[in-house]
């Protein structure tokens, strides 16, 4: 499974939505994240990518759209 | 040694409940509620200020304790919100209370600001022996009652909160404390302006993270673990935070103590009016652990943990 997959796995998980927004929505707009979601999906990137989010990412805007999270998961894994 | 000797609080009396404030933000009484878990909050009148708000919160406070002005060795003024930036409301406050030579100190930190009070007052009792922590703040002249404003004009309301900490005794035993600031995201929650600004989402993240992280750290550098605590006292930011913090610590939701739905987020001074409340109900002398945490603009963090005295 590729990390687009992986990264809409998570998301589709902890928002208990079956959606697939495209990859510059906005998934606050879309109705996939609101605040609390955004807690739990951060949390299972970690898990699903192993990596570490520090504080200092911890913006809203870092991870308001897929593709947005497909960089972000990139920058850190590489 | 420093002990929490008793508490006090404040609200203004006119009650703004949703179904008032839902058509000014072109929200349902039903969306703020699911949203934020507050059903109303109180707003002050138009004579009164951080001040006096502050200064019946202290009075109530000192009769709790059976106190007078004259023996108290510092005053700590926590606010946010003050109509004057400087001087701030702590040397109002103990003037109105007739102290003209009694230190009398503002922090001026919104949110977390009564809890560094309460720590700092710890680590100064000794020196000053009684010290009375203040919260006061007037939030509903920092929001916009509008379409635009809506994300803060639901949450936030007016009110203030005293804790009398004594060097010699009381109910409880301050053992430690945990602060923290990290002013590298000091623009996602801030008041410029007159105004407060506030990126939700991002505070969420923030918040939810530091919180279980001060409160666990500070319980495990004592040996202790959120199963020992018999109460959370935590700063009244949003229901469905405090829940995703007592869910994060694996800590029962009962423990957290709760006011949020009757007077919203009155910024600092909220953990105050909340341990006000939460004192009230005490019907035996403590018997467990205490936390004290709250989280807010800087950022600013941290955790404090009392034990029975």
């Amino acid at each position: 499974m590729g990390q687009e997959a992986r990264i809409l796995k998570v998301l589709q998980r902890v928002s208990g939505k079956n959606l697939a927004p495209a990859a510059d929505e906005s998934l606050f707009a879309s109705g996939l994240l609101d605040s609390f979601a955004l807690t739990d999906f951060i949390a299972g990137l970690e898990e699903e990518f192993g990596v570490s989010i520090p504080d200092s990412d911890l913006s809203a805007r870092k991870f308001d759209t897929l593709r947005k999270v497909d960089s972000y998961i990139s920058a850190k894994s590489a | 040694m420093a002990y929490l000797r008793t508490f006090g609080s404040y609200l203004p009396a006119r009650r703004v409940g949703n179904e008032e404030l839902a058509p000014l933000v072109d929200a349902t009484p039903e969306w703020i509620l699911s949203v934020s878990g507050i059903e109303e909050r109180r707003y002050a009148a138009e004579n009164e200020t951080v001040a006096s708000l502050g200064l019946a919160a202290a009075r109530e406070c000192l009769s709790n304790a059976g106190t007078t002005p004259d023996q108290l060795g510092l005053l700590l003024v926590s606010s946010g919100s003050s109509e004057r930036f400087s001087p701030g409301p702590a040397s109002q406050i103990a003037a109105a209370l007739g102290l003209h030579s009694t230190p009398a100190l503002d922090i001026a930190v919104p949110s977390a600001g009564s809890l560094i009070g309460l720590a700092l007052a710890a680590d100064l009792a000794p020196r000053f022996g009684k010290v009375l922590v203040i919260a006061a703040e007037i939030m509903s002249r920092r929001i916009e009652r509008t379409p635009a404003g809506r994300g803060t004009a639901i949450l936030f309301g007016d009110g203030a909160g005293a804790a009398l900490i004594d060097s010699q005794t009381g109910f409880a035993r301050i053992a430690d404390s945990l602060l923290a600031t990290d002013g590298s995201a000091a623009n996602i929650l801030k008041i410029e302006h007159d105004r407060i600004f506030m990126d939700g989402k991002s505070v969420i993240l923030q918040a939810y993270r530091k919180l279980p992280r001060a409160i666990g750290d500070l319980l495990a550098r004592n040996a202790l673990g959120p199963a020992d605590v018999g109460a959370f006292l935590l700063h009244q930011a949003n229901l469905n935070l405090i829940e995703k913090v007592a869910a994060g610590l694996k800590a029962a939701r009962e423990r957290f103590f709760v006011n949020i739905a009757r007077y919203g987020n009155t910024s600092s001074a909220s953990l105050l009016i909340a341990a006000a409340e939460w004192h009230r109900t005490l019907a035996a002398p403590l018997a467990a652990p205490v936390v004290f945490s709250a989280f807010g603009a800087g950022l600013n963090w941290g955790a404090l943990l009392a034990l029975p005295a």
